[in-house]
This record gives structure tokens, sequence and C-alpha cells, in this order.
């Protein structure tokens, strides 16, 4: 699946997308960001406060307890601060 | 009658957008508009840095203008978001809505931007007047809270 990360997140992963493949028991958004955390320094600084990233799925909001199951595409961004 | 979203980095003008939404019209009793502008911070600002989720920015500025539709009746709807660089004195964002009475637009005008704040996916980040540049502005409690009252 192709994860893409904005603002913040984006600056601390060094990327603003990528192709990643968790393992399979990596099930849910909050397993991702657990998995994602594990994946090097800037990783683990991006994801270091995980509850507060949101996430969408092909650019939908979620929650992190959904299921990623068929996601092509992931995004992973700060609260939102437009308007 | 129609839903109209646009994100784009030049500005917009907003008489235009609100005209278009009476021209030709004559069952249009209220139009509300709200235009957001980019503040200088006791002069401390240089620019404001907008960034957005392509897709995922009009979709979901849709979503919260067709969940304004179900909760009232209105006529049109416009919104507008730019991004890029803005510096203080510009416009950055647009809402119109035009209903047969006022209460309607006036509702539906708020209703969108107190969603826009929290669900649309930009972020803006803060240049200084001083040069420093790199503070993403944090996201406000208060407009969590302005969504409680339209539960």
């Amino acid at each position: 699946m192709k994860a893409v990360y904005f603002a913040w997140v984006r600056e601390r992963v060094g990327k603003s997308e990528e192709e990643i493949a968790p393992p399979a028991e990596v099930k849910s958004v909050a397993d991702l960001l657990a998995w994602l955390k594990g994946r090097g320094e800037e990783y683990e600084h991006a994801f270091e406060a995980a509850k507060i990233i949101r996430v969408a799925i092909d650019q939908t909001h979620v929650k992190h307890d959904v299921l990623i199951e068929g996601a092509r595409e992931i995004a992973f961004f700060p609260p939102m601060t437009g308007g | 009658m129609s839903t109209t979203i646009r994100i784009q980095r030049e500005d917009f003008d907003p008489q235009a957008e609100a005209d278009a939404l009476t021209r030709g019209r004559n069952d249009v009793g209220a139009l509300t508009t709200f235009t957001g502008f980019c503040r200088h911070e006791a002069g401390a600002l240089s620019a404001l840095e907008l960034e957005h989720y392509p897709g995922m920015a009009e979709k979901e500025l849709q979503r919260i203008a067709d969940e304004a539709r179900a909760r009232w009746p209105v006529q049109g709807i416009t919104v507008l978001h730019r991004y890029g660089k803005i510096v203080p004195g510009e416009r950055i964002v647009f809402v119109a809505v035009s209903g047969a009475h006022r209460g309607q637009a006036f509702a539906a005008c708020e209703y969108i931007m107190d969603f826009l704040k929290t669900s649309a996916p930009f972020w803006k980040r803060e240049h200084k007047v001083d040069g420093s540049s790199g503070d993403w502005v944090e996201a406000k409690d208060a407009d969590d809270k302005a969504l409680e009252r339209w539960k």
C-alpha cells in the first residue's frame, strides 16, 4: 500500500510518500502506527505521539481502531489547521 | 442548486463568487458569506504557507457541504480554499450560502466553516518577519469545541 505523509509528519519522516508492506500481524491503524514507529529514528520522531496523528484511508478519515485490510492509500498527518 | 468547491493557489473575488449565487434568480431570500484572512499576529508574521492533501481536501469539503445540505434546505453553496504562500491581508478561505431565509443561510455557513477548520486536510506553517520559519500552527481546542453546538 502507499503511505503518504503531510505537514510535520512528512518533514519528520523525510519523504512525502512511499510504498510500505507491513507484515500480516499489522491489522489496525493503531498496529500500523506502532509498526511505522519502529522503522528507524525519523519514524520514531514522527510517530512518538501516535495518539494525536490523524489517519485517512483512501482519502477518508478513520479512527485508530479501523482495520487496514484492502487499503490502497493511507495518509498520516497532524490535526488540521486550515480555514 | 449546485455546490461549488475549489482549491486553488490564486486569490478569488468574493463579490463575483457571491453574485454567481444570485444572478438571474428570484427565489433567493438570503445570502451569507464568510471570508477568512491571513493576519499579521502583532507584526511577527510575514506569511503563512498552506499545505493540503490534494484529492482528499476537495472530497472532504464536498462531504461537509453535503452534510450542511442535509440539515438545512439551502440553495447554493460555494467553498473556496487557497494553498501556497499567503501574506497578511490576503484572503485564505471563502464560504457563501444562499437560501430562501436567513436562518438557514447563516447556520449552514457557520457549520461549514466549523467543520472545515477541524476536518478538511489543510495545514498552516508560519514564516516570521525575522526570517525564521518552520513552526506549524497548532490545532486549537476551541475549534474542536465549536463542533459541539452542532450535535
